[in-house]
C-alpha cells in the first residue's frame, strides 16, 4: 500500500464512519458533495480551468435514491478497501458486474458505477486510480516523433511514437502518471488533437506530422481522462502548444471544451486534465461558410445541445457565442472530412496551413 | 254452344284451381323449408359459425333446464373431426331430462317450445332452438341426430332415438326409438349429431363461447373435448345457484300489434276488462277501465273479438296511460359477487392485478320489458396492455361473439370517456386501450336484438343510459384502485428504505469498521414518521381458504391505539376470524373491526386470520380502513368512510406532526442532467 492508497483507504473509512455515527446517534445519515452540474462550475483564475463551485447537494437516506446511493457507497468502499489491501485492481466494467451481488445497491448500468466512482473522488479528494479502479482502453492513439518511457510486461521500455509503432500509432494506456509513464524526448513543435480516426489516418498518409513537425493525438470521440492527462503533460512539461481539430457540430464543441476548459463531470480534477491554452482549429460555423463545406441539417438533439451550450459558462465568450448562434442560424453542421470536397490533399495543403499560420505554428 | 260456354267457365274454374294450387304450394313451403333456404337467419351462414351455433343452442338449453329444476349444471361438450369439414358433436348434461313423448318435438320440430308469451329471463329466447341444429345436421350430412334422455325417478327408464326433420311438414322422423339402461346417469340429456362445419380458435370459437359462458355461470361445470384431443375443464366456482327467475305476465306497454292480436284471441277471459286486468301485470280495475275508455272499446265485449282494429286502439290507449313499471323479480342478474367470482375463476391464468368491484344496476323498463345491466372490469397482470381492451358482451347470461360493431354495448363503451378513469383513449372516443377486460351483461325478459340472428343488442337509449351508468360506477372503482396503487408504490419506497436498505447499510459500515451494528429504530422513526399497515394474503395449503394478515408497524415517536376495519365476505367468517387475537366485532354485513391497543414506537403487531369458504378468494386485503387515529399519519389504509355504518372507536388523540414533503429529493435529481452527459458519458470508456 503506497501513500496515496493509504490516504484513499483512510478517507473512505472516514466516510463509512460518518454513516455509522449518524445511525448510532439515531440520525438520518447524510452526505454532502459538490453539485455536479453546469450550474456549479466556475472559472479558477489560478489554474485557468473550470472547477466545481460552492454549490452542494445533500444526499440523505430519507429518499430511495439517496439511501440507495449511500448503500452503493458502502459496498463500493468496502470493495475498494479490499482491493487496496490485497493489491488488486479492477476495471469499472468489472465493478459493475461485481455489483450483481450487492442486493439493493446493484448498479443498473455502467454509468451508475462510473458516476459513483467520481462521487467518491469528489468526496475523498482522491483519484480514481488511487481506488484501483481503471477504465477500459479508450482507443486513443498518438503518432509523431515523441518518445515515451512506459511500463510494459517486460518492465519500463522506450517507445518512439513513429518508429516503434504500427501505422495506427501508440495506444494511450489508462494511466499516464509519472510512476509508470514518462515523456522522454520529442522532436515536434506542437500537438494536434483530432476527433475522428478518418482525419487522423488522412494526416498520417499525407505525411503531415513529418512536414509540420507535429504530434497527432487521436481522441476517439470524447477523450478519456488519460488522453486528456497526456495532452496536459505534453503541454505543461514540454511546453508544446496544443490545437484541437474536430467536426463542426455541438458535440465536437464539447470535446474541445473538455480538453481545454475541463469537463463538467470531472471538474473536481480539471486542473490535472484540462489544457487551458489549447486552441480550436475548426471546424466552426464560420469555416462552413468560408470554405463552402458540404453540410447536414441539424437534428433536434443538435439544436438542444447548442442551446444548452449558450447557458454553459465554459462557452461564455464572444467567440463561442458568435459561432454557436451562427450554427443555429444556418441550421447546418459539417464533418471535418467534408474538406475532401476539394481533394484528399486539401486539408494538409490549404486548410491546416491557413489555420496554423494564423496561430503562428507554421 | 257448349263450346261457347266452356271458355267462359274455364277461366273461372282454372283460375280458382290455380289459386288453390298456389295456396297449396304456399302451405308446402313450411317453416322448415323456409329456414333451410335462409340459414343465415338462424346463424348458420358460415361453416365455422354453424359448428358454434349447434353447441351454443344445446348448452343454452341445458343451462336453462338446470336452472329451472335447480340443478347445478354439469355439461360435457365433445367435438371430433370425422371428415373434410365434417364433425361429430355431442353435448351431454345432467339436466332434468325430457319426457319420452316430447323428445321428437323438442329436437325435431322448428319453433316448438313453451316460451311464447312466457315473460321471463331465459337464455333460450336467443336462437331458434336446438331443432335448427338437428335440421342443419340432417341437411348437411344426411345423418339423423341421436338423442338420449332420462328423467329423474327410480322407475324411469332412459330413452334414446334417432331424429331427423321432414323439411316439408316440419315434423320429426323418429327411428330406432328404444328404452335402454343408462348406467350411472340419474337424469340428463345427450345429443349427438354429425354436421358440416369448420373448427376455429380465437375470438369466435367454441372455446371462447364456453369460457365466457363459464364466467357468467359460475355455478356450472363445463368440460370441453376439442378436436385436437385436448380436454378443457371450467370447474364450478360456486355452489350457489342463481336465483330462479320468476315468470310474470306481460306488461301492457310491451305489446306490439301482432302480440296483442294473438294474445287477446287466445285469452280465456270473457271481457276485455278482465283480459286487461288479469292477463297483464300492473293492471287494476281502474286502469283497465281507463284504457277501455280511452280506446273507445266496450269493456264488456269479448277479447277474442278485438281483432286488428280493437287491438290497435288498445295499444295506443295503453301508450297514453300511466302504468307502473313491471316488477323486476322476473330478472336474474348474476350479482356483483358472483361476477367477480366467475371472472377470478376463469381469468386466474392471466393473474390480473385488479378485479373492479362489479356493478349491478337496479332494474329499468323499456317498452314494457324489464331489464337490468351489470358491468365488471378486470385490469392489469398479464392482460395484454398494447391493444384495445377486450369487451365481453352478454345477453341473459349468453356470450355474444358476433357483430361486436353493431352492438349497443360496444357503442356505449366507445362513447364513454375512459381517459378520466385511467385508460388510454384517443380523443376520448372509441374502444379504449390498455390491459383491461370490460364485461357487460344485459338481462331482460325480452332482449331487443338488432336482427333474428340475435347477435347484437339494438341501440335503445334507455338501455344505453343504463350501460353508461354501470360503466361509470365500475370505472370509478378502477380509478380509485389505480390511484391507490400509485400512492402505494410511492409510499412503498420508504418502506423499502427502512426494511431493506438501511439494515444492509448498517451491517456494511459496521462490518467495515469492526463495530457493533447500531440500533436503527430512532433513525427509522425519523424517516418514516407514520403508522405503516402492510396487508398480505396467501392461500392456505390444501384447503379452499386464505390466510389474511395485516402487519402494523409504529414508525412514529409515540404509542398509538387504533382500529382496523374490513368488510369480509359474510359466509367466510368463522371461528378462525372471530377467535383471532385483536378481533373486536362483526355486523350482519360482514363488516369486522379489530382493535390494536398501545402499539409502542418501533414496534409492530400482526392481525391475522383465516377466511374459509368459497368466497374467500374474492376478498381484497387492500380494502382496509382505520379509525381512532389521524389517518394522515397512516400508510397502507384509508380513513373509515362516513357511510361505513358502524361507529368507529371513540378515541381522540392529538395529531402527530404530519410527515413533511422531502425537498431533498429535488436536489438529488439535478445531479444528472442528461443532456449534459449524453456525449460526455463516453468520457471514460
Amino acid at each position: 500500500m503506497n501513500d496515496r492508497q493509504k490516504t484513499a483507504f483512510d478517507r473512505l473509512t472516514e466516510m463509512a464512519e460518518g454513516v455509522y455515527d449518524a445511525l448510532d446517534r439515531g440520525d438520518i445519515p447524510q452526505m454532502t458533495l459538490p453539485l455536479r452540474s453546469k450550474r456549479n462550475i466556475e472559472f479558477d483564475p489560478m489554474t485557468q480551468v473550470w472547477k466545481y463551485g460552492n454549490l452542494k447537494t445533500t444526499r440523505t437516506a430519507k429518499t430511495t435514491q439517496g439511501a440507495t446511493t449511500m448503500l452503493r457507497t458502502a459496498y463500493t468502499t468496502e470493495f475498494i478497501n479490499e482491493m487496496i489491501r490485497e493489491n488488486k485492481s479492477s476495471t469499472l466494467r468489472e465493478m459493475y458486474y461485481i455489483s450483481e451481488g450487492w442486493n439493493a445497491a446493484k448498479f443498473h448500468s455502467q454509468d451508475e458505477g462510473n458516476l459513483l466512482a467520481e462521487d467518491l473522488e469528489t468526496m475523498s479528494h482522491c483519484m480514481r486510480e488511487d481506488f484501483k479502479l481503471r477504465p477500459e482502453e479508450s482507443g486513443a492513439h498518438v503518432y509523431g516523433n515523441v518518445t515515451f518511457r512506459t511500463m510494459t510486461r517486460k518492465g519500463m521500455k522506450d517507445i518512439n511514437c513513429m518508429d516503434d509503432v504500427s501505422e495506427q500509432g501508440f495506444a494511450v494506456p489508462y494511466s499516464v502518471e509519472k510512476d509508470t509513464f514518462e515523456i522522454k524526448s520529442h522532436d515536434v513543435r506542437f500537438i494536434m488533437a483530432l476527433e475522428t480516426g478518418g482525419m487522423y489516418a488522412r494526416l498520417i498518409e499525407n505525411g503531415f506530422p513529418e512536414k509540420a513537425g507535429c504530434c497527432l493525438v487521436h481522441l476517439s470521440g470524447q477523450p478519456a481522462r488519460s488522453t486528456r492527462r497526456l495532452i496536459k503533460r505534453l503541454n505543461e512539461e514540454n511546453g508544446l502548444p496544443v490545437v484541437v481539430f474536430t467536426d463542426g457540430d455541438p458535440w465536437s464543441f464539447r470535446i474541445f471544451a473538455s480538453v481545454a476548459y475541463g469537463a463538467i463531470k470531472t471538474a473536481h480534477i480539471s486542473e490535472y486534465l484540462a489544457t487551458p491554452t489549447a486552441n480550436f482549429v475548426g471546424i466552426t460555423a464560420s469555416d462552413i461558410l468560408n470554405y463552402d463545406l458540404p453540410t447536414d441539417k441539424l437534428n433536434d438533439k443538435d439544436i438542444g445541445a447548442l442551446h444548452a451550450e449558450l447557458s454553459d459558462p465554459r462557452f461564455n465568450s464572444e467567440f463561442w457565442d458568435t459561432e454557436i448562434r451562427a450554427m443555429l442560424e444556418m441550421n447546418r453542421k459539417a464533418e471535418q472530412q467534408a474538406l475532401a470536397k476539394y481533394g484528399l490533399d486539401y486539408v494538409t495543403d490549404k486548410y491546416l496551413p491557413d489555420k496554423l499560420s494564423q496561430l503562428g505554428l507554421l | 254452344m257448349g263450346k261457347d260456354s266452356e271458355p267462359a267457365a274455364r277461366p273461372a274454374r282454372s283460375g280458382r284451381a290455380r289459386a288453390e294450387e298456389l295456396a297449396d304450394k304456399q302451405h308446402e313451403i313450411s317453416v322448415t323449408e323456409f329456414f333451410e333456404k335462409n340459414k343465415q337467419i338462424l346463424g348458420f351462414d358460415s361453416r365455422a359459425k354453424s359448428l358454434l351455433m349447434g353447441v351454443k343452442e344445446a348448452v343454452d338449453n341445458s343451462l336453462d333446464a338446470c336452472e329451472e329444476s335447480e340443478i347445478l349444471p354439469d355439461i360435457v361438450v365433445k367435438v371430433r373431426k370425422v371428415g373434410e369439414e365434417e364433425y361429430e358433436v355431442s353435448i351431454e348434461d345432467n339436466g332434468p331430462g325430457i319426457v319420452h313423448r316430447a323428445m321428437p318435438n323438442v329436437f325435431g320440430r322448428l319453433l316448438y317450445g313453451s316460451r311464447f308469451h312466457a315473460m321471463r329471463q331465459s337464455r333460450g329466447q336467443q336462437g331458434i332452438g336446438i331443432s335448427a341444429t338437428v335440421m342443419y345436421a340432417n341437411v348437411s350430412t344426411g345423418k339423423p341426430a341421436h338423442i338420449a334422455s332420462r328423467i329423474e325417478g327410480e322407475d324411469e327408464v332412459a330413452w334414446e332415438m334417432d331424429i331427423s326433420i321432414d323439411t316439408k311438414t316440419n315434423r320429426p322422423i323418429v327411428t330406432n326409438d328404444r328404452a335402454f339402461p343408462w348406467v350411472d346417469k340419474a337424469h340428463g340429456t345427450l345429443i349427438e349429431y354429425t354436421t358440416k362445419g369448420r373448427y376455429v380458435t380465437g375470438k369466435q370459437s367454441i372455446f371462447e363461447y364456453l369460457k365466457e359462458t363459464a364466467i357468467v355461470n359460475p355455478h356450472a361445470r363445463i368440460e370441453f373435448h376439442d378436436p385436437d384431443g385436448k380436454i378443457w375443464t371450467f370447474e364450478r366456482a360456486t355452489e350457489v345457484m342463481p336465483p330462479k327467475a320468476k315468470e310474470i305476465k306481460p306488461h301492457p306497454a310491451g305489446m306490439e300489434i301482432g302480440d296483442m292480436m294473438s294474445y287477446s284471441a287466445r285469452s280465456e277471459q270473457r271481457t276485455v276488462r278482465d283480459f286487461l286486468k288479469n292477463d297483464f301485470c300492473r293492471m287494476t280495475d281502474r286502469l283497465a277501465a281507463e284504457v277501455c275508455e280511452k280506446a273507445g272499446v266496450d269493456p264488456g265485449s269479448r277479447p277474442q273479438d278485438l281483432g286488428r282494429e280493437g287491438s290497435m286502439k288498445l295499444i295506443s290507449a295503453i301508450a297514453d296511460t300511466k302504468i307502473m313499471a313491471p316488477p323486476s323479480d322476473c330478472l336474474s342478474p348474476i350479482g356483483d359477487t358472483l361476477i367477480k367470482k366467475g371472472l377470478m375463476h376463469i381469468l386466474e391464468g392471466m393473474r390480473p392485478e385488479y378485479y373492479a368491484t362489479p356493478v349491478t344496476r337496479p332494474a329499468h323498463t323499456v317498452n314494457g320489458n324489464p331489464f337490468t345491466v351489470e358491468a365488471g372490469i378486470v385490469y392489469g397482470g398479464e392482460i395484454p396492455s398494447d391493444g384495445q381492451v377486450t369487451i365481453m358482451r352478454f345477453a341473459n347470461r349468453v356470450p355474444l361473439l358476433y357483430q361486436q360493431g353493431a352492438d349497443i354495448i360496444t357503442k356505449a363503451v366507445s362513447e364513454f370517456d375512459w381517459r378520466r378513469y385511467g385508460l388510454e383513449q384517443r380523443g376520448g372516443k372509441g374502444i379504449p386501450y390498455g390491459p383491461a377486460i370490460v364485461l357487460v351483461h344485459v338481462a331482460s325478459t325480452k332482449v331487443p336484438f338488432t336482427s333474428e340472428g340475435k347477435e347484437a343488442i339494438a341501440s335503445l337509449p334507455e338501455i344505453e343510459d343504463e350501460i353508461l351508468a354501470a360503466l361509470r360506477l365500475v370505472a370509478r372503482n378502477l380509478k380509485s384502485h389505480l390511484n391507490k396503487m400509485e400512492r402505494k408504490s410511492k409510499t412503498h419506497e420508504k418502506f423499502d428504505i427502512v426494511q431493506k436498505i438501511l439494515p444492509d447499510l448498517a451491517n456494511k459500515v459496521s462490518a467495515q469498521l469492526g463495530r457493533p451494528v447500531p440500533d436503527l429504530s430512532r433513525t427509522i422513526t425519523k424517516i418514516m414518521n407514520v403508522v405503516w399497515i402492510e396487508p398480505a394474503k396467501s392461500r392456505t395449503e390444501g384447503k379452499k381458504s386464505y390466510a389474511i394478515s395485516y402487519t402494523v408497524y409504529n414508525y412514529t415517536v409515540r404509542p398509538h391505539t387504533l382500529m382496523l376495519h374490513m368488510a369480509l365476505p359474510k359466509d367466510c367468517i368463522s371461528e378462525a376470524v372471530t377467535g383471532a387475537p385483536m378481533f373486536d366485532s362483526v355486523n350482519d354485513e360482514g363488516k369486522t373491526q379489530w382493535v390494536i391497543r398501545d402499539l409502542e414506537p418501533s414496534k409492530s403487531v400482526q392481525v391475522s386470520f383465516v377466511l374459509e369458504g368459497e368466497m374467500a378468494d374474492t376478498f381484497d386485503p387492500d380494502d382496509v380502513y382505520v379509525s381512532g387515529i389521524n389517518p394522515v399519519i397512516v400508510m397502507g389504509a384509508e380513513a373509515l368512510p362516513g357511510d361505513w355504518g358502524i361507529k368507529g372507536m371513540e378515541i381522540t388523540e392529538t395529531d402527530d406532526p404530519v410527515p413533511e414533503d422531502d425537498s431533498a429529493e429535488e436536489e438529488e435529481k439535478e445531479e444528472l442532467e442528461e443532456e449534459e452527459f449524453s456525449k460526455e458519458a463516453m468520457d471514460d470508456e
